[in-house]
């Protein structure tokens, strides 16, 4: 029995170290707060989601036509809105990101 | 050795109420060090998990029946196998099975989604650590499998019904699938809770809850094996409460999995996909809390304990929490973007959700009647076969309809022409299945004959879009057709893998049809020599034997089995006598024919002193296309989960300057 709560106590201290680590490595941080993603990251992110969401419906879009899968008629009716989509999803990150080159363009 | 157990639960008590209170304060008040040893005390409870595991592993290897839960589920004779299946026979070993799994896969989920999105993990560690809390909380003070007892000489044995291959591993991808549906809900929850409704939750996501979803699929395929082999009444699915138990969840994981495409593509059904992940995760709650509270009688319960209370108070607690995440957090998750027609992909994904949820409730409301009937008229009133039946063919045929119609139809918007001119193909192949049907007899079952016409509707578009896109890619590359093959679906893997995936559910409605809708049975008391003939087979009781088993006389009688002029061999069934369960379980004779994957089935009802056995004989036509759907799901799944270079560092682009942000100390 002692052998086995000797046991019980080893793993004890084991995974109390592991859980003290971020505290055992930096005793005294110059800072310890979290990270937030200030508002033009949140806003970049979600220009980047939508570019890829625009860029893979219009590429699956060609996909689907080129493989007969759509009609040339439903095709026309919807090809001019998805490169639209595509065409503004570019636009507006490129406009982002020259915004981020511009010194003094960060919010937050 | 049971003070090890107990120590090494304590300790992922201690560990996952830190990670849920510390991982709480440091994502609310925005403490780097103190949410990274939270993070840390996730990954530490699964090591002291599994260590209580080894212990009871061990006690059961070892034949250590001062343990009461291994006195009580194994004993000497026991195979060894059965000793470790023994783990998860009774309800506390299930439940650190669940603890388990559930640790194992906070672990891996955190550790994997750290760095893509470690801002959100910040707030996915406390809700995992929350439902390890309730967990560890049973085993600890409720129902604990290191209660020691003075050591008897032998232990009570294994249900005799438990002791069969497949119940070695169908708890397993059972409890992986349920356990699984804990990852999109703590994610998904997460994202709410930190208000970061962004698509980092579902890519975080999107292969755990493939993985569960796929568990819980092969999971309930392995039982209705076991049942087919073991319970011995002809059938695989009796529609029993807890096999609905995991239908359920899986049910609305597949409308999720559909869901979220519409999410990925058009930026809609935000709300939509939160409340299926939650509503999942609280089925596969409720789901345990029906297998472990013996609240409603079943033949896959096999404890009755006071834990109910309790996991409906789980239940409770996360439909209490998801409710009010989604409510204040609704501003966020409305989007602009619309259903632009009732004739597009989206709308036919839409179709496919409300079926397959209204398929769900019905089943929920099905499964729960007895509970609300004795509560309201004080007697327990059961739902029968037909409720069921009924709903599976309204609900589960226009489904398996859109499974070929949703994968052709545009996004956006679609013409009736147009898909006229697409489905011309597959509609004409559905009409002269059907047409050929009704030549050949099949017209005596109706939704029989529909199921048919619809399954080879889809058959036929799953064909051709293999065709048409491999056609495509030669046309555009010029590669040979099996080189254009293997890049058309490996470029494509969610697509194409989904599309095989589909293949296995067509399958599997042709086996249920055909096995259900178009079966055979005849019965009688025979005495050597005598014969019984079912469909097109005769069986010919030939002889009865009894040998010794490692823990059980076996009793088998033998038929001899012939079909027209043909002699097919023999086929066993009977009875095995277990010593130490002091129990006797139905072991049928199956022969199975590959080539039509139909199935004579044997049950050896009662075998009289005198030598004559009553027999109960079905002839089940494609029976065996159920399994082989369990095969080709596996691998529909595999393709979809197969890692996809390209897609990984789009994805690592894109999350780059979010990841990287949330890592470093803010400045």
């Amino acid at each position: 029995m002692t052998v086995w709560l000797a046991l019980g106590a080893a793993l004890a201290v084991a995974v109390v170290v592991v859980v003290a680590l971020p505290f055992l490595r930096e005793p005294a941080p110059a800072s310890d707060a979290l990270h937030e993603l200030d508002p033009r990251e949140r806003e970049l992110l979600d220009a980047q989601e939508t570019r890829d969401r625009a860029l893979a419906a219009l590429k699956e879009l060609e996909a689907d036509h080129r493989a007969a899968r759509i009609s040339d008629e439903d095709y026309r009716a919807v090809i001019g809105v998805v490169r639209r989509d595509a065409a503004d999803a570019l636009r507006r990150l490129d406009e982002m990101e020259a915004g981020a080159r511009t010194p003094g363009a960060k919010s937050g | 050795m049971a003070d090890l157990g107990r120590a090494a639960l304590l300790l992922t008590l201690g560990l996952s109420l830190y990670a849920l209170v510390g991982g709480g304060v440091a994502a609310a008040l925005g403490r780097r060090r103190l949410a990274l040893s939270a993070r840390n005390a996730l990954y530490a409870s699964f090591f002291s998990t599994l260590v209580a595991s080894a212990v009871l592993v061990a006690g059961f290897v070892r034949d250590d029946f001062s343990l009461a839960y291994v006195a009580g589920h194994s004993s000497r004779e026991l195979p060894l196998q059965y000793k470790f299946s023994a783990f998860w026979g009774g309800q506390e070993g299930s439940l650190l099975l669940w603890l388990l799994v559930l640790t194992a896969y906070a672990s891996l989920a955190v550790w994997f989604a750290r760095k893509r999105a470690r801002d959100l993990v910040v707030w996915v560690t406390p809700v995992l650590a929350g439902i390890t809390v309730a967990f560890t909380w049973l085993l600890v003070a409720v129902s604990s499998p290191f209660d020691t007892i003075a050591a008897p000489l032998d232990g009570n044995g294994l249900n005799p019904s438990l002791q069969n291959p497949y119940m070695v591993i169908h708890p397993v991808f059972l409890y992986l699938g349920y356990v699984g549906l804990a990852v999109p809900f703590a994610f998904a929850m997460g994202s709410l809770l930190s208000g970061r409704t962004d698509e980092r939750w579902i890519v975080a996501t999107r292969r755990w809850t493939i993985v569960a979803w796929t568990a819980l699929g092969i999971g309930q395929l392995l039982g209705a094996h076991w049942a087919y082999e073991e319970v011995g009444w002809g059938g695989y699915y009796a529609w029993d409460p807890v096999e609905n138990a995991a239908l359920m969840p899986w049910l609305v994981a597949t409308a999720y999995l559909h869901s979220v495409m519409i999410q990925e593509k058009r930026g809609m059904l935000r709300i939509w996909n939160v409340t299926l992940v939650g509503l999942a995760f609280c089925l596969s709650l409720f789901g345990t809390f029906l297998t472990r509270s013996g609240i409603v009688s079943s033949i896959h319960s096999f404890t009755q304990s006071g834990i109910g209370p309790w996991f409906l108070g789980f239940v409770v607690a996360a439909v209490v929490f998801t409710v009010t995440m989604i409510w204040l957090r609704l501003p966020q998750l409305r989007t602009k973007a619309r259903l632009e027609s009732l004739v597009s992909r989206e709308a036919a994904f839409l179709y496919n959700n409300l079926l397959l949820v209204a398929l769900c409730l019905t089943i929920l409301w099905g499964t729960a009647w007895p509970i609300v009937s004795e509560a309201i008229r004080g007697e327990a009133v059961v739902v029968g076969r037909p409720y069921y039946d009924f709903f599976l063919r309204i609900f589960g045929l226009p489904l398996l309809l859109l499974m070929g119609i949703g994968p052709l139809i545009a996004w956006r918007r679609a013409s009736l022409r147009g898909l006229a001119r697409v489905f011309a193909w597959p509609v004409g192949i559905a009409l002269a299945t059907g047409a050929l049907l009704i030549a050949l007899g099949a017209g005596s079952s109706i939704p029989g004959l529909i199921a048919y016409t619809f399954a080879a509707f889809v058959l036929a578009t799953i064909v051709l879009e293999f065709a048409r896109g491999t056609a495509a890619r030669r046309a555009l590359t010029g590669e040979s057709v099996p080189v254009a093959f293997g890049q058309l679906v490996g470029r494509n893997r969610r697509r194409y893998g989904g599309y095989v995936v589909h293949a296995s559910i067509v399958l599997l409605a042709i086996g249920v049809a055909g096995s259900s809708a178009y079966d055979s049975v005849a019965e009688g008391r025979l005495v050597r020599g005598e014969s019984l003939s079912v469909a097109d087979y005769t069986v010919t009781y030939r002889a009865l034997t009894e040998r010794e088993g490692a823990n059980a006389t076996e009793i088998r009688a033998v038929l001899d089995v012939r079909r027209g002029d043909d002699e097919l061999g023999t086929v066993r069934a009977g009875k095995n006598a277990y010593s130490a369960e002091q129990q006797v379980s139905n072991e049928v004779g199956i022969r199975s024919d590959l080539v039509t994957g139909e199935d004579l089935f044997v049950i050896a009802e009662q075998v009289r002193e005198d030598g004559a056995v009553f027999f109960r004989v079905f002839v089940k036509p494609l029976v065996n296309l159920i399994w082989l759907a369990g095969l080709v799901f596996l691998l529909g799944s595999l393709i979809t989960l197969w890692p996809d270079a390209r897609e990984e560092r789009r994805l690592a682009t894109r999350y780059a300057r979010a990841g990287d942000a949330a890592d470093r100390p803010a400045t």
